[in-house]
């Protein structure tokens, strides 16, 4: 027996792309076993966890396979369900997906776009992954979704918070579930207007990658509407490690407020020397000089330790808020593995759930079904209020929350606090959106 | 004006760090001719065991406060360190406090024992063999210990500040009538770098034991025909070339929270900055460290990163590009060492 | 046969049939058992073994040969794959033309970089090398983003205007990469029994050229050219003062090994039209070096060998996970089991650095002249330890 990977649409293509090209051989268009990428056959379902598992990002990684294994024994129907009882889709069962009991492989990204590629290839090739997702980084989400959209299989993305995800490199198989920077400045900026004034000098320093850019361009128009002056904006190296070079001309600009466009070790570092400086203590045209990281990381933030009291920022999630949703997973996760989830965990849980669930009320795992589903499916019990998966973008419109870094931790994990839950009106933008620009979604590839 | 100072502070400061480290890649090329990929790695298990030290002094017991709950609702475990209990509160956290000064008497014996089991146990079986084989054998050491201490540690950065004392700012300025603030630990870091470099210079250059290792590094066969057992100072040699990059790692805790790659961070740049001092000469390593430091702070300034959009990108390698260029040997090195 | 002496073709008869059958050869276990985990013989993988074989032949030609090491040698390849990417977007979806164009520009690139590193020798080459390629890192990754898309790596996009050939598809995708019309990415399913074998048109072009590069080097080693070369490395000084310049010999080989770097990184485009700046960064150049010494620097197969497992490790062992492990020894009783689990689980997974840092110095260790010399042993004692081989004197490795 013998089934082959080249669909008819595969060919009509080729003949589009090449005119007098080499006809195929009749073997590669032998019977055409079924309509879509790794469809599933048997008795089982397999799900593809392309995580970071080495460099920077390993631990970050490390919480997001643990939040998949979670929601794979909900979808199985063991444990006690977390999400699923809080979820306004009723679809799923605890049955697994559509009856078919969920499996799962899992493979390194390294935060690299080249090694994540081929883990997820190696996923989708050898281990018939029908959906890949996961990720810790911009640069890893655009380059796996570029390729689930080749391959014909779902891409929900992990943690990304560039605004090209679902901007200029929007994909028809894709999705995030995650905010992004423009949804972060939309929710700084009133929260800092209230607490810093309106009268403020701001000095970026911003990583020199695309999604610091895209963090810049958005807290800076957002600031800047509110009648905030930017006095600079510095682009820092990614492989610096030693930010004091950079932190040194804040100083004497004149600048009142520094904004830190960094995530990860990047953000440890600077704003561990930025508060070394003094910056904190300082005092600028008569008013306290202020430190702000628009994206927070909990997981991250451990790491500057006792440098992040009283500094703001936005993040996605956090394990103190009290719906019943994020009550419902925290106590699972925090049951089964002794301390809360972050963020990641939380946006590779949901978007595990939110793929079944569309599997489930689309009746298929072809993508194309998929898509249809997610598209503009509005839901709520997942802990950030209610939500909305854009048909236009796959973006997801929900609450974002402003946090600070708390002052008196009670815990290790007891890092920040909720200032703000900013409600989904107003971190909403139109499809056309300048700093959306650029890209197409295209049409849904079912793949072979 | 000031803009300059600081920046030139800066510099000294990272150049600090890279001139240790340095220090150490060279005193082991040109005594044992060994290119050490393992180095890197050396300089993150000294920043280790000031993470060790602080995680063994902060040791806790668990006692259970009704009033409060955690994050699943049970009753809230409050630590306590045993220090705290021992010598009750304000000493006990003032030693905690302390905790990274405190950490580099406990990382010399460590650094000297790593570096003595290393060379014995696996360099020394190196010396004749080409430098490819060096290199891989090395690669594969940094790797393992690098993961070893991710097992243990996690990959994230881990917090360990300096002695609140030390943690604030300077005026440096105020005695000339500038304005010119500077964090206290890194003036500290700046002095510790000094002093461990002419430590180790007077170490070569006083003692009887240092002149027989010079002697060495100029012509190791004759040294050994004179009946002078060269090997067993080469091995103190890569104990004290350890210690120093371990010690470079101690006091660097507090600028930068540790992370179990930060020696793959700076292996690259150390190697770039002995080979434009020159290989084989520990002066020029110390010389292209602070250099390299200092250029690097300047092309991170506004107007430079304007002239030349990128420059703070590259700036080392560019200038590591001219300086062999224009001199074959980088600063200050001797003909034929590693040249072919 | 093919102007080669006996043992070199039997070398080549080995390399041809192990790539056309290593679909077969690769997927030894049955798919559905626990040992398919183990199983090599998919398209990606096989392609990258093909490429980095490909790479690190070509390293081989100038660090074997000459002696000269270089670290920056992923700059090539990374320019290799961002032309043909570009040219992907701007020509057509062809690979030809592209892979033609990124062998071009990578040695032109090299042409350069050698002419201004090859000044120097021995460990100041090498970080001239090495900075050259950290700079091209540096700039791709943020200034040059308007030619390299930066982080994100560059990628084909629904509007790209391509001369030969359409926009988008009928049905509104990306076209795929093809020769003259056989896409690079069909594949061919043969299921015998328990097992399921792949062949990929992709990695049968890959196969082909590694095949006609690994052709080509046997022809350089075995050179007038190649001679030369060894001599530089034994001795430069003795050859200079012979009246001889052998610049333009080591510039020779570090551009033609340029251009074996550039066709990596444009047949790995080819495959997977994405070409990211993390190619050029130091620790890709780190690892083609390790590549050839671990497989036996200076040996015609050996680059190859150490290709092969450095991305075995790679792509294999950093997806086996605890549940795997847990299925393989569920024979066991429980609490061994577990037991078993904890000891192997920091060498798996997110623990495969480790593992590969360990198997470094043990080949490094035991075997000097890396994985080429253990295949001798291997061999020697199977034929009951006789002589050694007489392909001994070429495998000695390099300085």
């Amino acid at each position: 027996m013998s089934k082959t990977d080249v669909s008819r649409r595969g060919l009509l293509r080729t003949g589009a792309v090449t005119a007098g090209g080499l006809a195929l051989p009749t073997i590669f268009t032998a019977q055409s076993a079924s309509a879509f990428t790794n469809d599933p056959t048997g008795g089982t379902v397999t799900l593809g966890f392309n995580v970071p598992q080495t460099g920077a990002y390993a631990d970050e990684g490390a919480d997001e396979l643990r939040a998949y294994q979670l929601a794979v024994e909900h979808l199985n129907g063991e444990g006690d369900g977390g999400m699923l009882n809080t979820f306004s889709s009723k679809a799923l069962e605890g049955n697994g997906i559509l009856g078919k009991k969920v499996e799962y492989v899992t493979g390194d990204t390294q935060t690299k776009s080249d090694a994540a590629r081929a883990s997820a290839k190696s996923m989708i090739e050898k281990d018939g992954a029908i959906m890949i997702t996961g990720g810790s980084s911009s640069g890893v989400a655009v380059a796996v979704q570029g390729l689930c959209q080749e391959a014909g299989v779902i891409f929900m993305a992990g943690l990304t918070h560039s605004n090209d995800t679902t901007g200029k490199d929007k994909k028809a198989n894709g999705f995030r579930h995650f905010f992004n920077a423009y949804m972060s400045a939309a929710a700084l900026a009133p929260v800092l207007k209230n607490l810093y004034g309106s009268d403020r000098k701001a000095y970026h320093l911003t990583a020199d990658y695309t999604w610091g850019w895209t963090q810049e361009e958005s807290i800076k128009a957002a600031t800047e509407a509110l009648g905030w002056e930017t006095v600079n904006t510095v682009k820092t190296p990614l492989a610096a490690t030693d930010f004091s070079s950079y932190i040194a001309p804040v100083l004497n600009s004149g600048a009142d407020v520094l904004v830190l466009n960094h995530y990860g070790g990047n953000m440890v570092n600077s704003l561990t020397n930025a508060v070394q400086f003094g910056l904190r203590e300082k005092q600028v045209n008569g008013k306290n000089f202020e430190i702000v990281v628009p994206l927070y990381s909990r997981l991250m933030a451990k790491g500057a330790g006792e440098n992040v009291k009283g500094i703001h920022g936005s993040t996605n999630w956090h394990w103190s808020l009290q719906d019943e949703g994020s009550k419902a997973f925290v106590r699972s996760f925090g049951t089964k593995y002794g301390f809360p989830p972050s963020q990641a965990a939380h946006t590779c849980y949901v978007q595990a759930l939110l793929y079944a669930d569309a599997v489930a009320r689309g009746g298929s795992f072809n993508p194309c079904s998929v898509v249809e589903a997610l598209e503009g499916f509005e839901f709520d019990g997942m802990g950030n209020g209610k939500t909305l998966y854009r048909a236009e973008d796959h973006q997801c419109f929900k609450d974002v929350l402003v946090v600070r870094g708390k002052e008196n931790p009670t815990s290790e994990f007891d890092l920040l606090e909720v200032v703000e839950v900013t409600p989904r009106e107003q971190v909403e933008y139109p499809v056309d959106h300048p700093m959306f620009a650029g890209g197409q979604l295209g049409s849904c590839n079912p793949g072979a | 004006m000031d803009a300059f100072l600081l920046q030139i502070l800066n510099g000294l400061d990272k150049g600090s760090a890279y001139a240790l480290i340095a220090l150490g890649l060279t005193l082991i090329f040109g005594t044992l001719g060994v290119v050490n990929f393992a180095h890197g790695a050396l300089f993150m298990i000294g920043a280790f065991c000031a993470v060790t030290v602080q995680k063994f002094l902060t040791l806790s017991v668990e006692t259970i406060d009704p009033e409060k709950t955690d994050f699943l609702g049970n009753p809230l475990k409050v630590k306590t360190p045993y220090v705290e209990n021992w010598f009750g509160p304000d000493i006990g956290n003032a030693i905690i406090d302390w905790s990274v000064p405190l950490a580099i008497l406990f990382a010399i014996p460590i650094m000297i024992a790593v570096g003595f089991i290393m060379e014995r146990g696996l360099i020394k079986h190196f010396y004749k063999r080409p430098h490819a084989d060096q290199i891989l054998v090395t690669f594969g050491l940094a790797i393992v210990l690098q993961e070893v201490i991710k097992y243990f540690y996690g990959a994230n950065p881990i917090p360990t500040p300096a002695p609140e004392a030390l943690n604030g700012v300077a005026n440096l300025g105020a005695i000339v009538g500038l304005d010119l603030i500077y964090p206290v630990w890194r003036i500290v870091y700046f002095c510790f770098a000094c002093l461990i470099i002419s430590g180790v210079f007077a170490f070569l250059q006083f003692t009887t034991f240092g002149m027989v290792v010079r002697a060495g590094m100029a012509d190791r066969e004759t040294v050994g025909l004179l009946g002078i057992n060269i090997d067993r100072r080469f091995t103190i040699m890569f104990g004290i070339a350890a210690a120093v990059a371990g010690l470079a790692g101690v006091m660097y805790t507090p600028i930068n929270s540790p992370n179990y790659h930060m020696g793959m961070d700076f292996l690259v740049l150390s190697f770039v900055v002995v080979v434009v001092g020159g290989m084989g000469s520990l002066p020029g390593a110390v010389l292209a460290g602070f250099l390299l430091g200092i250029l690097e702070s300047f092309a991170s300034m506004e107007w430079a990163i304007n002239l030349i959009p990128g420059i703070n990108q590259i700036i080392i390698y560019l200038v590591a590009i001219i300086i062999l260029l224009v001199r074959p040997r980088g600063l200050m090195g001797r003909k034929g060492v590693m040249e072919d | 046969m093919f102007g080669l002496n006996k043992k070199d073709t039997s070398l080549l008869l080995i390399v041809i049939v192990l790539t056309l059958f290593a679909p077969f050869i690769l997927n030894p276990f049955p798919t559905g058992s626990g040992l398919a985990q183990f199983n090599a013989g998919y398209p990606d993988l096989m392609q990258r073994f093909a490429i980095f074989g490909i790479f690190a032949v070509g390293f081989n030609i100038l660090f074997g040969l000459t002696g000269y090491l270089s670290f920056g040698h992923a700059a090539f390849l990374g320019v290799g794959s961002y032309s043909a990417v570009w040219m992907f977007k701007l020509l057509s979806m062809n690979v030809l033309p592209a892979i033609i164009l990124s062998v071009i520009i990578a040695g032109l690139f090299a042409l350069v970089i050698g002419y201004i590193s090859l000044r120097r020798s021995g460990i100041y080459f090498s970080i001239l090398t090495l900075a050259f390629a950290q700079m091209s890192f540096s700039l791709a990754y943020s200034v040059l983003t308007p030619i390299t898309n930066g982080e994100t790596g560059l990628q084909l996009t629904l509007d790209d205007p391509r001369v030969l050939g359409v926009t988008s598809t009928a049905d509104g995708s990306i076209p795929v990469t093809n020769l003259f019309g056989i896409e690079m990415r069909s594949t061919y399913n043969l299921a015998v029994g328990p097992w399921d074998f792949q062949f990929n048109m992709g990695y049968y072009l890959c196969a082909l050229v590694l095949i006609a590069a690994f052709y080509l080097s046997i022809r350089i080693f075995r050179s007038p050219f190649g001679m030369m070369l060894r001599a530089v490395k034994s001795n430069q000084q003795r050859m200079n003062y012979t009246g001889l310049n052998s610049k333009p010999y080591t510039l020779a080989a570090f551009v033609i090994s340029g251009m074996y770097a550039g066709l990596a990184g444009g047949l790995m485009a080819s495959m997977d039209p994405l070409a990211g700046a993390e190619r050029m960064q130091w620790t890709a150049s780190g690892e083609v070096v390790l590549m050839t010494i671990l497989g036996g620097a200076g040996t015609l197969i050996g680059p190859v060998l150490g290709a092969g497992f450095i991305k075995y490790f790679e792509n294999i062992f950093s997806k086996i996970n605890d549940n795997i492990l847990h299925s393989w020894f569920s024979f066991m009783p429980d609490g061994l089991e577990d037991f078993v689990v904890f000891l192997v689980h920091p060498f798996i997974g997110k623990g495969w650095h480790l593992t590969l840092g360990i198997l470094f110095m043990l080949v490094v260790v035991f075997l000097p002249g890396g994985l080429v010399e253990g295949g001798q042993r291997i061999a020697g004692w199977v034929r009951g330890k006789k002589k050694p081989d007489a392909h001994q004197s070429e495998t000695n490795p390099a300085e």
